[in-house]
């Protein structure tokens, strides 16, 4: 940039703000080193990022929608300009999300991306935890943000579970009368927990509205914030990880851009972009059209009901499992919804959870690390994560079998059938053919380093010979 | 409206392109390698060092960013003039959704061309933080110090674990209110009576000649909350001659007429869907269907579960046709409504 002659130094703009936030919080040497925190450059560590921003599209459009929002199950007539719900009976906390949609400017596009917002939120964190999986990230000594992470992964799904149960259309109330059976499927607790937490059996006390509302718009939220801000300190403590590209990155040593100047742009860039995806996607693309499907009452269903895709893992389940309640002569003890809605996310959950002190114990391998694994290095824990995410991505799959047999018309219970078996037997296979892939990955790598070794030597031989042949002649 | 925008936004976007390549071509500017020793900060391990040198100062970026936030502004400026122009019913999504990305993405290739441009962009060196032995140790002396004046340790901790406790079960007391604690019975209500009328949807109460067979009809007790979940009933007709109920529910439907619980005793959605036999081959008989996971049950038997995840049958209705041919229960439910919880028992609805 060219200044014209006679100006005076561009730092004195800078340096008096400086001064005094220094003379009042002495915080230079912390700014210093802020402003020089070094991010390693790779492509696939923007995926935390863009779970992050969509987190802020999703605090921005909810707090708009919040000022609309009626959460109240109290009983209305409909008389907007929608017509064909004209004179319907309806909540009016689904009156008022018609109303957001239809009768308020720029209501249905911020409704829209809120929901694409979750959506996307939801696919960046298990993409991220993919990736920070696959990479072997969550060593020593990055456990604990492996552990704040499928926190944050599970309390984001119960946040979008409330958020699209809030508006009482037929969807909604189906989901929450799920969630109830699931609820009171507790092994001992779930019948008085249902009907504490209900406040009545289902579908609850009108209450109960309020419940889920003051939970969806503060106490989750605020949790979710907590997590991120503890996510993004321990890994600002223990820095980003890096990839081996070459012989500057190592266990100690750190290879990045600093966050100012070269990474701030990159990230509002990448910020900014998020955004515009979330818009486009809430502009152009059709979510939830909540008033297709009308008010929910208890004698209600529908066919074709699809939650938002993160709880199609759980329906999956539900609908895999065999038909049986676990109970001691009449008396249930515990109800089947308890192992699909329940126990098969809990374990998840855990395994996940438990897995970097598993591999510790398997592999012996104590030491802290730094730098990634390819997924190649390891291939038990490649092979490991293969079979598990694909045993939990079939039941994902299953839970949209009724979809297939309307598009394609393969029989539903023949499917079922063949999921029943391919769920075990598949991730099996696909453990043996991934370790298998990754020992010849590996073997290839180190033909190809024996090859250029020996080609260096070949070559430096030849130099020596015709070096020494030169005198001579 | 938009699409000249993404028209000059990619001609921008080619012309920076080509701009950048040519000066490529040049060769790199003579800026030397830039080191940066890390005096200031004090922390003995933040050294660093320059691997890659800062870029060169670029007019032709800084056209390109100028050029592309001024889109941004323009499209945003398009939100907002179509949001004042149109009325409510003709203001377009798409629009609006189109006008605010827009602008979004102009800031974001600005911000992006910026980042690879205009800033330099130096890979540094630096060390990863360890850890500190001689730290923790003082630490556990410092915590240590602070408890050298106690002697009996556990009458403390017992005591402070005593007002710990208590203070938090007085804490979460108040959330009992929320419902009742620990008290099933309303688990196991329904508003059926000896006697109850059924009336449909309207409200209008149904006689046994108006149900007919292949199809299924929605009933209510008459007078009750219908909102209950105990409320509702699905009502369909057989042939007497199929009927094949256990021996205790003999009488329970007049004219083949049965009532069962309209919701799923898997996960308590509505059992909304019929599939009377058309193919007798593979459905040989009627089923009540739920929609959300596909249990089903078999009307003619009791309600017994035949596919799906369900564990227990459909609660049954006994019904019975009065002299002038309404239908009216003729008791509660053969047993709990609704999704399973522990110790729902077989029988008792109340």
């Amino acid at each position: 940039m060219r200044r014209a002659a006679g100006t005076a130094s561009p730092s004195a703009a800078i340096e008096d703000p400086v001064r005094f936030i220094d003379e009042r919080t002495s915080s230079a040497a912390l700014l210093r080193r802020a402003l020089r925190y070094l991010f390693p450059d790779h492509w696939s560590f923007l995926l935390g990022e863009i779970a992050l921003y969509a987190f802020i599209v999703l605090i921005a459009t909810g707090t708009y929608l919040a000022l609309f929002f009626d959460p109240s199950l109290a009983k209305t007539v409909y008389h907007g300009p929608y017509a064909p719900l004209h004179g319907a009976q309806m909540s009016e906390a689904y009156r008022s999300v018609v109303e957001i949609s239809f009768s308020y400017k720029a209501g249905l596009l911020i409704r829209q991306t809120h929901h694409w917002a979750a959506d996307v939120f939801v696919a960046a964190i298990v993409i991220h935890l993919m990736r920070i999986f696959f990479t072997g990230a969550f060593r020593k000594p990055r456990e604990l943000t492996w552990l704040i992470g499928l926190l944050l992964l599970f309390t984001s799904l119960l946040e979008g579970y409330l958020g699209y149960s809030l508006v009482d259309d037929l969807l909604s109330g189906m989901g929450l009368a799920i969630g109830y059976s699931v609820l009171v499927s507790l092994p001992l607790v779930g019948g008085p927990l249902g009907l504490l937490l209900f406040g009545a059996p289902f579908p609850g006390k009108a209450l109960f509205e309020s419940r889920m509302y003051i939970a969806h718009v503060f106490l989750i939220p605020a949790l979710l914030a907590a997590l991120i801000g503890i996510h993004l300190a321990l890994v600002a403590a223990r820095h980003h990880t890096q990839f081996r590209r070459d012989r500057r990155h190592t266990e100690r040593r750190i290879v990045g851009l600093p966050l100012f100047p070269a990474q701030v742009p990159r990230s509002l860039a990448l910020m900014f972009a998020v955004a515009a995806v979330l818009f486009l996607l809430g502009g152009l693309v059709q979510i939830n059209p909540i008033w297709q499907w009308g008010p929910y009452e208890p004698w209600i269903g529908t066919n074709g009901a699809q939650p938002d895709w993160y709880l199609g893992w759980l329906i999956g389940a539900l609908r895999l499992m065999p038909s049986f309640d676990v109970v001691i002569g009449h008396y249930t003890v515990v109800p089947n919804p308890f192992w699909g809605g329940a126990a098969f996310p809990l374990l998840v959950l855990l395994v996940l959870a438990v897995f970097p002190w598993v591999e510790r114990r398997l592999s012996g391998d104590r030491s802290a690390h730094n730098l990634l694994d390819r997924p190649r290095d390891a291939p038990n824990r490649t092979a490991f994560g293969v079979a598990f995410l694909g045993w939990v991505f079939l039941i994902f799959v299953f839970g949209a079998a009724d979809r297939v047999y309307v598009l394609f018309g393969v029989n539903y219970e023949t499917l079922l059938n063949v999921f029943r078996i391919a769920i075990w037997v598949l991730p099996l296979v696909a453990f043996v053919i991934v370790r298998a892939l990754c020992r010849e990955l590996q073997q290839s790598d180190r033909i190809d380093l024996e090859r250029a070794r020996a080609e260096d030597e070949a070559e430096r031989a030849e130099q020596e010979l015709r070096a020494r042949a030169q005198p001579i002649a | 409206m938009s699409a000249w925008r993404w028209l000059v936004g990619v001609l921008v976007l080619v012309a920076g392109r080509l701009l950048r390549r040519r000066r490529a071509a040049e060769g790199p500017p003579d800026r030397g390698a830039h080191a940066e020793a890390d005096v200031a900060s004090g922390v003995p391990s933040g050294r660093e060092a320059s691997a890659v040198a800062p870029g060169p100062q670029s007019r032709s970026a800084e056209l390109v960013v100028a050029l592309l936030l001024l889109l941004a502004g323009l499209a945003a400026a398009g939100f907002v003039v179509s949001y004042a122009l149109f009325s409510v019913a003709s203001l377009s999504n798409e629009l609006l959704g189109g006008c605010i990305a827009l602008a979004l993405a102009f800031i974001a290739l600005a911000l992006a061309v910026f980042a690879h441009r205009l800033v330099p962009v130096e890979e540094l060196e630096g060390d990863y933080p360890g850890t500190d032995a001689d730290r923790q140790r003082e630490v556990v002396e410092i915590i240590e110090h602070g408890g050298r004046l106690i002697t009996r340790r556990r009458m403390l901790v017992g005591a402070g674990s005593v007002a710990g406790g208590a203070l938090g079960l007085a804490a979460l007391t108040p959330a009992l209110s929320l419902g009742p604690l620990w008290y099933t019975a309303p688990l196991f209500r329904a508003p059926w009576r000896r006697g109850t009328r059924l009336v449909d949807e309207a409200g209008t109460p149904m006689t046994a000649a108006s149900v007919e067979e292949g199809t299924f009809y929605t009933a209510f007790p008459e007078g009750a909350d219908r909102e209950e979940i105990g409320s509702p009933v699905v009502v369909v007709r057989v042939p007497p001659s199929q009927l094949r109920l256990p021996a205790q529910r003999a009488g329970w439907a007049p004219f083949g007429i049965l009532a069962y619980s309209k919701i799923c005793t898997h996960a308590g959605c509505a059992v909304a869907l019929y599939r009377k036999p058309t193919f007798r081959v593979l459905e040989p008989e009627p089923a009540l269907v739920c929609p959300c996971h596909y249990s089903t049950f078999n009307p003619a038997t009791g309600g017994t579960v035949i596919f799906g995840p369900a564990g227990r049958p459909l609660p049954q209705l006994p019904l019975m046709a009065d002299s002038s041919g309404y239908l009216r229960a003729a008791g509660n439910f053969s047993g709990p409504v609704g999704p399973s919880w522990w110790g729902v028992r077989l029988g008792k609805a109340t």
